[in-house]
């Protein structure tokens, strides 16, 4: 693809990112309840003061300039102040971003290393009790409500057999200093053996639950397009030729077979941000979609606000990236 | 219009259509599997119609000495509340049995909306064209910019929960995915010949898009529709969840599902039913409606 194909797909994203952020805009600001009414509280306050607190966020002014100074902020990343921890929202969100995408990246491992070999061998081993059993497996991943599935995972191997642990990220004793504030990276930077196991205790169970129906798709999606590489004429030839089965399936279908895989891999990625919010809730994570949610019920809504725009923006991207990854995987598609 | 841009249409598609849509009905009565699921959908829709016939006890009735009281086959359980009692001592049962209502009432609102609205901006921008379509794709393209239940969290957080807010919340951003197949469709549709001769006619805009176009795309629509059905079911039952839904004590499964979580340590039951009904009858959309999938677009079948 071209320096100029690029840039153009990129300035596509313009019109879109702004339009997302006048969403974000109009959602927040038609919210009801005053936010000055929600930061006063029960303390005491002169209408003097009310009025200066309205004049400093800005509140008094016309709804263009308010939205004008709301994407200047947030393109500096300043989204206000966090009405609930008193403290700059981006703060607040940088704390708990991590424990996010930890979770999101071991939810997207996880997905693509179970995901491939099973679409691969069903696709090879077409209509065999395997095949069968994948189907059905991907039919029930996308068809099983997530909070539903995570609380039965708890009961099973946190409750009932008392294998892993019920909430959180990491136990007190193997806490560790923070370096890239992913816990299985800095426990392995820091070569706490015991810290790792601890923190993959921890991730395994809302790893699983989040990936899921991610795990469902990618399988089914690896599975139709294996079958339809292996019918081309190219494999054919391969297998003509007197290549070996396993040669032509790794070395020459593989190849072609995962393009899509990919791409919607990109794509489901950022559904996983999504589905964080369910599954943090259900597991006790401490990330950014726990925090989204206890925020709404405080009316924390700078936070909330600031959160949507960042997943919305996210996953703009995510989805750019999967455009792109396609068009560049696969020289026959053009931009 | 006139009556004589009807005739050479109209006299030909219905009959036409009507064996066409036969011949794809006995081809999803074939699929086994697919008709015992829809058997299932049925079953669903009629439970939640005659839920107060149906159900045992009266879904809010709290009976305290009755909290948290096994399934029937436990120790501690009675057949009077088949499925136990949840912490308030209501019967699980009668609550699932209601709840159907919400999941359903929601999902085919959600979907009813949806689609319309769908059909409407898909039919006016993929045949009108213009800033017509460029205002509706761009809107579809920035609506599509956002996670879908982060949008429909955030809009609930503005709105605060509630039965129309619930189907407010999903439907402004369900139409999209309508949308963009009715307009797919229609930029296709819109070019074959029985369409230009419509307008050579002197048909209406309205009559060619709503008469003569929307009853030839309607096949993939419906298909779409049903298999989003499934999805909007899981999205209302994450938002009650997480609280955002339908307010208590109304049962909805999400918010059961939630209500147990408290108890997983002694009382596995209180989330464990609610969320088998999920799972049920998602299941039988799902696989009802790529049943009919297979039968009415034979592109997708493998």
């Amino acid at each position: 693809m071209s320096l100029t194909k690029l840039i153009e797909r990129l300035l596509q994203l313009v019109p879109v990112l702004l339009g997302v952020s006048v969403i974000v805009f109009i959602m927040m600001a038609l919210t009801p309840g005053d936010p000055v009414e929600i930061m006063i509280g029960d303390q005491n306050i002169s209408a003097e003061q009310e009025a200066q607190m309205r004049r400093d966020l800005g509140l008094d002014e016309p709804v263009h300039q308010r939205f004008l100074t709301f994407l200047g902020n947030a393109v500096q990343g300043d989204f206000g102040t966090s009405f609930y921890h008193r403290r700059p929202v981006s703060e607040v969100i940088a704390e708990r971003l991590p424990a996010t995408i930890e979770l999101s990246l071991v939810a997207l491992i996880l997905a693509l290393a179970t995901s491939i070999p099973l679409g691969v061998v069903a696709a090879i081993r077409k209509n065999s009790v395997l095949d069968r059993l994948a189907t059905v497996g991907s039919l029930l991943g996308v068809s099983l409500p997530g909070f539903w599935f995570g609380i039965l995972l708890l009961m099973l191997f946190a409750v009932h057999l008392q294998l892993l642990p019920v909430a959180g990220r990491i136990s007190y004793q193997s806490e560790i200093e923070p370096i890239t504030h992913l816990l299985l990276v800095d426990s392995l930077l820091r070569g706490r053996l015991d810290a790792f196991a601890d923190a993959a205790r921890h991730i395994i169970l809302p790893a699983i639950t989040l990936g899921l129906p991610m795990t469902a798709i990618l399988t089914r999606v690896t599975r139709t397009s294996m079958l339809e590489v292996m019918r081309t004429d190219y494999i054919t030839f391969a297998e003509a030729k007197g290549l070996s089965r396993r040669r032509v399936i790794y070395r020459h279908a593989l190849k072609n077979a995962l393009i899509p895989t990919v791409s919607v891999a990109a794509i489901e990625t950022g559904s996983l941000l999504g589905g964080n919010m369910i599954v943090e809730t259900v597991f006790g994570w401490p990330g950014l979609g726990r925090l989204v949610v206890e925020s709404i019920f405080v009316r924390n809504f700078p936070l909330v606000q600031a959160a949507v725009l960042l997943y919305a923006v996210t996953y703009v991207m995510l989805n750019f990236i999967a455009d792109i990854l396609y068009t560049v995987l696969n020289p026959r598609v053009k931009l | 219009m006139s009556t004589a841009a009807q005739s050479p249409t109209e006299a030909a598609t219905p009959a036409a259509a009507t064996s066409i849509f036969r011949r794809n009905m006995r081809d999803f009565a074939d699929n086994r599997l697919a008709l015992v699921s829809a058997v299932v959908v049925v079953l669903f829709v009629l439970m939640a119609l005659a839920a107060p016939l149906v159900a045992p006890h009266d879904p809010n009735a709290t009976d305290l000495f009755r909290r948290l009281q096994p399934p029937a086959w436990m120790e501690g359980g009675s057949w009077s509340y088949p499925l136990g009692a949840d912490a308030l001592g209501r019967d699980i049962l009668s609550r699932i049995i209601y709840g159907t209502r919400i999941s359903i009432f929601i999902g085919a609102a959600v979907i009813l909306v949806a689609t319309t609205i769908g059909i409407l901006a898909g039919l006016a921008a993929g045949y009108l064209r213009g800033w017509t379509d460029v205002a509706i794709s761009r809107l579809v393209d920035i609506l599509l910019g956002f996670p879908y239940l982060i949008f429909a969290i955030g809009l609930m957080a503005m709105m605060g929960p509630g039965l129309v807010n619930i189907i407010l919340a999903l439907a402004y951003k369900e139409w999209v995915i309508p949308c963009r197949v009715v307009r797919g469709e229609t930029l296709v549709t819109r070019e074959l010949e029985y369409v230009e001769a419509a307008r050579a006619l002197g048909a209406s805009r309205g009559h060619i898009m709503l008469r003569e176009i929307l009853p030839n795309i309607l096949s993939p629509v419906i298909v779409v529709s049903t298999i989003r059905m499934a999805h909007v079911i899981i999205l209302e039952a994450s938002l009650s969840f997480l609280g955002l839904g339908v307010q208590p004590p109304t049962a909805s499964w999400g918010a059961m599902v939630a209500d147990g979580r408290a108890f997983i340590l002694e009382s596995w039951w209180v989330s464990t039913f609610p969320g088998v009904a999920i799972l049920l009858l998602v299941l039988a959309i799902n696989v009802a409606s790529q049943g009919l999938r297979d039968a009415f677009d034979p592109r997708f079948s493998e």
